[in-house]
C-alpha cells in the first residue's frame, strides 16, 4: 500500500545537489477511517444543531441584537456549521496565549474551559518552559537580550514607536533608507524596498505589477496573500499543480500559443508566482527548472521567500543560494522579516527600474504607514549578524545549526516510522495525523508533556490530510529535539485509542440524553397514574442513565 | 410451454401495439430510435477545440511572442519618486532633507509620538518579549499584551469586544470582505479612502457609490434597491446590505451625518460599518470618536474600525463592536489569520497611549481649539481654499482655480510646499494613486494640526502660506 514518491532529480545538470522530496500517499485504511470519522462528526453536528434549534440544548452562540432581528441575517447557518460543531471541540489547540519571548522555550498562560471550549477562563497560572515547536523562529533571533534588543532599545528611545505618516509623505526616515540599502546588499540585487506588513507586501504590490490583460500562473498551494494580490490585480489567474513543472510548462505553452481567451490577443505579460518553502507541505520550489522555463517562455518570476530567507542556503541568503543560482534570474524577490529576523514587515528586491516603479506606484508607499523604527533596527542588526558584518561568527553558526537540526530531526522522525512530508532540507516538518480526533488529542497530549506544537486541519489542508507542523529553530538543542521526537510517539498512537474512547463516551452521553427524553415523555403521558408508578418509572430511567 | 415461445412473447405484444397505437405515435418513436442510433455512431467532439497547429507552428508562435517589460520606466523627475528624507524622529520639530522645520505633516494629533511614558512602556515590553512575535495569532502569536489591548480598547469604546490587526491599512481592507460576499450590496461614500476601496474590491460585492455626504442621494439608491427587492423577494431575503462611511474623511476633512444614517439604517434595514481612523482620539468629549460627538448609542453601529497610527502614535489597527460581529473576524479576517501579530512593544505603546488619553481628557479640547484657530487663520489666502471642517485636525488646501491640468496643479502646489519648507514649516502634498482611485480628489496640500503646536507656530504657518501663495500663484 505504501507508495513512496522519492524524487532524486539531476535534470540535465540543472540541480547541483540532490533534491529529495517525499509525499507519501495516504494508506487506504487510514483514509477510509478518516472519512468515517468526519462522517460521524457531521452526523453529530446535525444532531446538536437540531437539539439547539428545539431548545433542548442551550445555545452558546452570540446572537443578533433584538432591534435588528428583522435585518437580513449576517451569517448563513451552513457557513458556521463547521465552526460550531467541529472547530469548537478542539478550539483549545489554537490561539494559545503566551507571556514570554517566543524563543526555543516559552511560557504559556494556562486556560481552562468549563463549557466545552465555548468560553475560556484564565486560571492565573503560567506553564513555564514549554518547548516551542510552533513559532517561526528559524535562526533564533526572537531574544529578549543581546545586541539586537539593545540596538532596538536605543532606536526606540531616540525615534519613538510609531511613524504617523506614509512613505511618500513624511514617513520616509533615514532608517528606512539604511535598511533598504542593506537588504539589497544581503540579497545581491540592485535595489530593495521595505514594507510594514508581509501579507500587505504581496496584496499591495502584485496589483501594481500586473493588471488586466496579463496572465498570472500561480502554484496550487500558494499563500492567501499571494492569492489575494493576484485577485486584486484583475489579471487572469491559472493554477498549476503543486511544484509540478510539466503542468507549468503546459500552461505556459498554451497561454502563448492561444493568447487571451476568446479574443486571442497576445498576453501583455506572464507572471509566475511561487514560494521558496511552502509552509504547509514543507516542500521547496524546484527553482532551477522554474527559471529554465521562465527563460524559455519569456515570462517573469515572482518568488515569495517568506519562510526560506535566512533558513536555506549556506549563508542564509535563501532558496536562490541553496540551489546555487544567481539572484538576477529572479525578477521579483519578495520576502518577510517576521520569520528569520525576529521582526515584522516585508521587502521586495530586484532591478533598480522595478524598485523605482514600486516606490511610485505601490499602494503601500502611498497609503500605508511605514515600518516602525525599533523594528527596522532589529532587522538591520539581525541581518548584519547573519552576514557576519558585526564581526562575529554568530550568524554563520546559527545557519549551520539550523541545517543540522533539520537533518537530525527529520531523520529521527522517519526512523520512528512517522509519515513526514516535504523536502529533506526544509526546516518546516509536517507530521501527518489524518484523523480528526488526533488533531485535538495530539495538541493536548503534547502540551501535557510541556511541548507546544501547531496542528492544522481542514480548511487549511485537504480534508483527510490533517497534520502537526514542527518549525525548527537554530535555538533548539539536540536534547529538546530528542524530547520532542520521543514524546510524539506516545500521543500519536494513544490518540487512536483515545478516539475510540471519546466516541464511546459520547455514545454514553447520547444514551443518557435519550433516557432523559423518554423520562419527560413518560411523565407527561402517565400524568393520570398514581405518584408511586411515576416515581418507580423515573427511578428506573435514572438507573439506566447512570449506567 | 408453448406460451413461452419467443414468437408468442415478442410478436404478439408488437402486433397489439401496431393495432392499437395511433400512426403518428409510431412514426415519432421510429424517428427517435433512428436519431439515437445516429448519435451513438457519430464522431465525438472535444469541448475545447484545440486548434490544429503543428508543433513547428507552435514553436514559431512561442519564438515570436514578445512580452511588455515588467515595469514601464519612471521619469527621473516624477514627483513621487524623490522622497523627503527625515533624519531623526518625526516629532514636533522635524529635520527634513537636512533642514529643521515645525512638523505640520505627520498625523501625530495628540503628540504621543515622543511621549516619555509611552516610550518607557514600549521599552519594558521590549525587554520582556523582544521585538517580533514570530507567528500569527492562531499559532503561538497571541501575547497577553494583545489580549490586554483588546480588552482596553473594548472598554474605552464601550463595546463588547475588539480585535487587533498588525497593520492599519489591512484593518478595514480585511474587515469588509469578512462579512460582505459576492451578491451582497454595499453603499459607500464617493470620498471613501483607498483602504475601503480595496476592501470592497476584495469582497466582490455590488458597490453603489453615493455622492459625498449626500443623504438624499443615498436614500434614492436605497429606494431603488427596495423596488428591486420587491421584484425578487426570495433573493432579497439573503442579500446582505451595508453602508460604509468614514467618521472624519481623510480626503475631504468633513464628518459624515451619522444621525441621519442611523435613521436610514432602521428604515431600510441596512448595517453600518464606520471607519474612524481620523476621528478616533479626536472627536467627542473623551476622544471616543464620532458616536460620542453626535451622542449616539454605540450599539447602533455594527462595526467600528480604526487604525492606531494617528492619535495613538503606534502601528496597527482595531475593529470593535458586539461579540456577535467581531468574533467572526477571528476566523475569516484575512489580515488577522494569515499574518503575524502586532509586535508586543507597539501594543504596549498603544496601551500606554490609551492610558494617557483616559487620564487627560482635556487634550481633546485643546486640539479642537487649535484646529479652529488654524481654520480661521487660513481663510482668505488668495489662490488657496481650505477644505475641511473647523474641528478637523487634517485639512486640505486646494487651488481655488486650476492651472489647466492636474500635472500643472501639482507643480504649483509643490512650489508652495517648497517655499514653506525652506522657511521652516514642514508640509506635504496629499498623495494619491491617480489611476487606481475611483473618485480622484483634486491635488491639495495637507495641513495637520497637533496639540504640540503653539499659537505662535500656528500663526507663523498661516502667514508663511499666505506669502507662498502670493509669490508662487500670482
Amino acid at each position: 500500500f505504501f507508495i513512496l514518491l522519492n524524487h532524486i532529480v539531476h535534470n540535465g545538470g540543472l540541480y547541483k545537489r540532490p533534491f529529495n522530496e517525499a509525499f507519501e500517499e495516504t494508506p487506504m485504511l487510514v483514509a477510509v477511517l478518516t472519512y468515517v470519522g468526519y462522517g460521524v462528526l457531521t452526523l453529530f453536528g446535525y444532531l446538536r444543531d437540531f437539539m439547539r434549534q428545539w431548545k433542548i440544548e442551550k445555545c452558546q452562540n452570540a446572537t443578533e441584537r433584538e432591534e435588528q432581528k428583522d435585518f437580513v441575517p449576517l451569517y448563513q447557518d451552513f457557513e458556521n456549521f463547521y465552526n460550531r460543531n467541529l472547530y469548537m471541540r478542539i478550539r483549545d489547540s489554537w490561539n494559545r496565549p503566551i507571556c514570554s519571548v517566543p524563543g526555543a522555550k516559552v511560557d504559556m498562560m494556562e486556560r481552562v474551559s468549563h463549557d466545552y471550549n465555548w468560553t475560556f477562563t484564565y486560571t492565573g497560572r503560567v506553564i513555564k518552559d514549554i518547548i516551542n515547536m510552533g513559532s517561526y523562529n528559524y535562526l533564533g533571533f526572537a531574544q529578549k537580550a543581546g545586541t539586537c534588543q539593545e540596538a532596538a532599545a536605543k532606536v526606540l528611545s531616540q525615534y519613538g514607536a510609531g511613524v504617523c505618516s506614509t512613505r511618500q509623505e513624511m514617513g520616509n526616515l533615514d532608517k528606512h533608507e539604511e535598511l533598504e540599502k542593506l537588504v539589497a546588499r544581503f540579497l545581491g540585487v540592485e535595489s530593495a524596498m521595505a514594507y510594514g506588513m508581509g501579507f500587505a507586501t504581496n496584496s499591495m504590490n502584485i496589483p501594481a505589477l500586473v493588471g488586466k490583460g496579463c496572465l498570472i500562473l500561480s502554484d496550487e498551494l500558494n499563500h492567501a496573500s499571494l492569492v489575494l494580490g493576484a485577485r486584486l490585480s484583475g489579471a487572469t489567474i491559472r493554477i498549476f499543480k503543486h511544484n509540478n513543472m510539466q503542468s507549468l510548462e503546459k500552461l505556459l505553452k498554451d497561454a502563448i500559443v492561444h493568447g487571451q481567451p476568446r479574443t486571442r490577443r497576445p498576453w501583455k505579460k506572464i507572471l509566475i508566482l511561487v514560494e521558496g518553502i511552502y509552509s504547509m507541505e514543507g516542500s521547496i520550489v524546484r527553482l532551477p527548472e522554474v527559471i529554465a522555463l521562465k527563460k524559455k517562455y519569456k515570462s517573469y518570476l515572482y518568488l515569495d521567500e517568506a519562510h526560506s530567507i535566512g533558513a536555506l542556503g549556506p549563508t542564509g541568503r535563501g532558496v536562490v543560494e541553496y540551489f546555487g543560482l544567481s539572484p538576477e534570474d529572479v525578477d521579483v524577490m519578495m520576502g518577510t522579516f517576521t520569520k528569520s529576523f525576529g521582526a515584522a514587515g516585508g521587502y521586495i528586491g530586484g532591478k533598480k527600474e522595478l524598485i523605482d516603479y514600486l516606490r511610485t506606484y505601490s499602494h503601500s508607499a502611498v497609503y500605508a504607514t511605514s515600518l516602525s523604527p525599533p523594528v527596522v533596527e532589529q532587522i538591520i542588526t539581525s541581518m548584519k549578524c547573519i552576514m557576519g558584518e558585526d564581526g562575529t561568527n554568530v550568524g554563520k553558526a546559527r545557519v549551520q545549526q539550523l541545517a543540522e537540526n533539520t537533518r537530525y530531526f527529520r531523520r529521527r522522525l522517519k526512523e520512528m516510522g512517522f509519515i513526514i512530508y516535504g523536502n529533506e532540507d526544509s526546516p518546516v516538518v509536517p507530521l501527518m495525523l489524518y484523523m480528526p480526533a488526533k488533531i485535538g488529542a495530539f495538541g493536548r497530549e503534547m502540551l501535557k508533556r510541556n511541548i507546544g506544537v501547531v496542528v492544522v486541519g481542514f480548511p487549511a489542508t485537504p480534508i483527510i490530510e490533517s497534520r502537526a507542523r514542527f518549525c525548527l529553530s537554530a535555538a533548539h538543542t539536540k536534547e529538546m529535539l530528542d524530547t520532542v521526537s520521543v514524546s510524539s510517539c506516545v500521543p500519536s498512537s494513544c490518540a487512536f485509542y483515545k478516539q475510540i474512547q471519546q466516541l464511546s463516551v459520547f455514545c454514553g452521553l447520547v444514551q443518557c440524553l435519550v433516557y432523559k427524553l423518554l423520562n419527560l415523555m413518560f411523565k407527561a403521558l402517565c400524568s393520570r397514574a398514581g405518584d408511586d408508578t411515576i416515581s418507580f418509572l423515573a427511578s428506573t430511567m435514572q438507573n439506566g442513565c447512570l449506567q | 410451454w408453448e406460451s413461452f415461445l419467443p414468437s408468442r412473447v415478442l410478436v404478439q405484444p408488437v402486433q397489439l401495439i401496431c393495432l392499437y397505437a395511433p400512426a403518428y405515435h409510431l412514426i415519432l418513436e421510429g424517428i427517435l430510435i433512428l436519431w439515437i442510433i445516429r448519435l451513438l455512431f457519430s464522431k465525438t467532439y472535444k469541448l475545447q477545440e484545440r486548434s490544429d497547429l503543428t508543433p513547428k507552428e507552435k514553436e514559431e508562435l512561442i519564438e515570436e511572442w514578445q512580452p511588455e517589460p515588467l515595469v514601464p520606466p519612471v521619469p527621473k523627475d516624477h514627483p513621487a519618486l524623490n522622497y523627503n528624507i527625515v533624519s531623526g524622529p518625526p516629532t514636533h520639530i522635524i529635520t527634513v532633507n537636512g533642514k529643521e522645520c515645525i512638523n505640520f505633516a505627520s498625523f501625530n494629533f495628540l503628540g504621543l509620538l515622543d511621549n516619555e511614558k509611552v516610550k518607557s512602556a514600549a521599552q519594558a515590553s521590549l525587554k520582556k518579549y523582544g521585538v517580533g512575535t514570530c507567528g500569527p495569532r492562531g499559532f503561538y502569536g497571541t501575547f497577553d499584551v494583545h489580549l490586554e489591548l483588546e480588552e482596553r480598547l473594548a472598554k474605552f469604546m464601550r463595546t463588547e469586544e475588539a480585535i487587533i490587526y498588525s497593520y492599519g491599512f489591512a484593518t478595514i481592507a480585511s474587515a469588509i470582505p469578512a462579512y460582505s460576499k459576492r451578491g451582497d450590496i454595499v453603499f459607500v461614500d464617493e470620498a471613501a479612502c483607498f483602504a475601503i476601496q480595496k476592501g470592497l474590491q476584495a469582497s466582490r460585492s455590488n458597490i453603489k457609490l453615493f455622492k459625498h455626504n449626500d443623504m438624499a442621494d443615498l436614500e434614492r439608491l436605497l429606494k431603488e434597491q427596495e423596488t428591486e427587492d420587491q421584484k425578487n423577494p426570495r433573493k432579497a431575503r439573503v442579500t446582505r446590505r451595508f453602508i460604509v462611511v468614514e467618521g472624519l474623511y481623510m480626503n475631504t476633512g468633513d464628518v459624515c451625518p451619522l444621525p441621519e444614517l442611523i435613521k436610514l439604517k432602521y428604515k431600510y434595514k441596512v448595517r453600518i460599518f464606520l471607519e474612524e481612523s481620523l476621528s478616533f482620539g479626536v472627536l467627542g468629549e473623551h476622544g471616543r470618536g464620532i458616536t460620542e460627538h453626535f451622542g449616539i448609542n454605540i450599539d447602533d453601529i455594527d462595526l467600528i474600525s480604526a487604525n492606531m497610527e494617528n492619535s495613538l502614535a503606534s502601528i496597527g489597527g482595531f475593529c470593535c463592536g458586539r461579540s456577535f460581529i467581531i468574533d467572526h473576524q477571528r476566523l475569516s479576517g484575512q489580515g488577522y489569520c494569515f499574518s503575524a501579530s502586532l509586535p508586543p512593544l507597539l501594543a504596549a505603546a498603544a496601551i500606554e497611549a490609551l492610558n494617557i488619553m483616559e487620564d487627560n481628557p482635556d487634550i481633546f479640547q485643546t486640539l479642537r481649539a487649535k484646529c479652529e484657530r488654524i481654520h480661521e487663520l487660513l481663510q482668505g489666502i488668495s489662490g488657496l481654499k481650505v477644505v475641511g471642517e473647523s474641528f478637523s485636525p487634517a485639512l486640505h488646501l486646494q487651488l481655488e482655480e486650476s492651472c489647466g491640468s492636474r500635472e500643472n496643479d501639482v507643480k504649483s502646489l509643490k512650489r508652495v510646499v517648497d517655499y514653506c519648507m525652506n522657511s521652516g514649516i514642514a508640509l506635504t502634498q496629499a498623495r494619491y494613486l491617480e489611476k487606481e482611485e475611483k473618485c480622484l480628489p483634486p491635488p491639495s496640500i495637507r495641513v495637520v494640526v497637533t496639540v504640540e503646536q503653539t499659537e505662535q507656530e500656528l500663526d507663523k504657518a498661516a502667514s508663511l502660506l499666505k506669502e507662498a501663495a502670493q509669490s508662487v500663484l500670482n
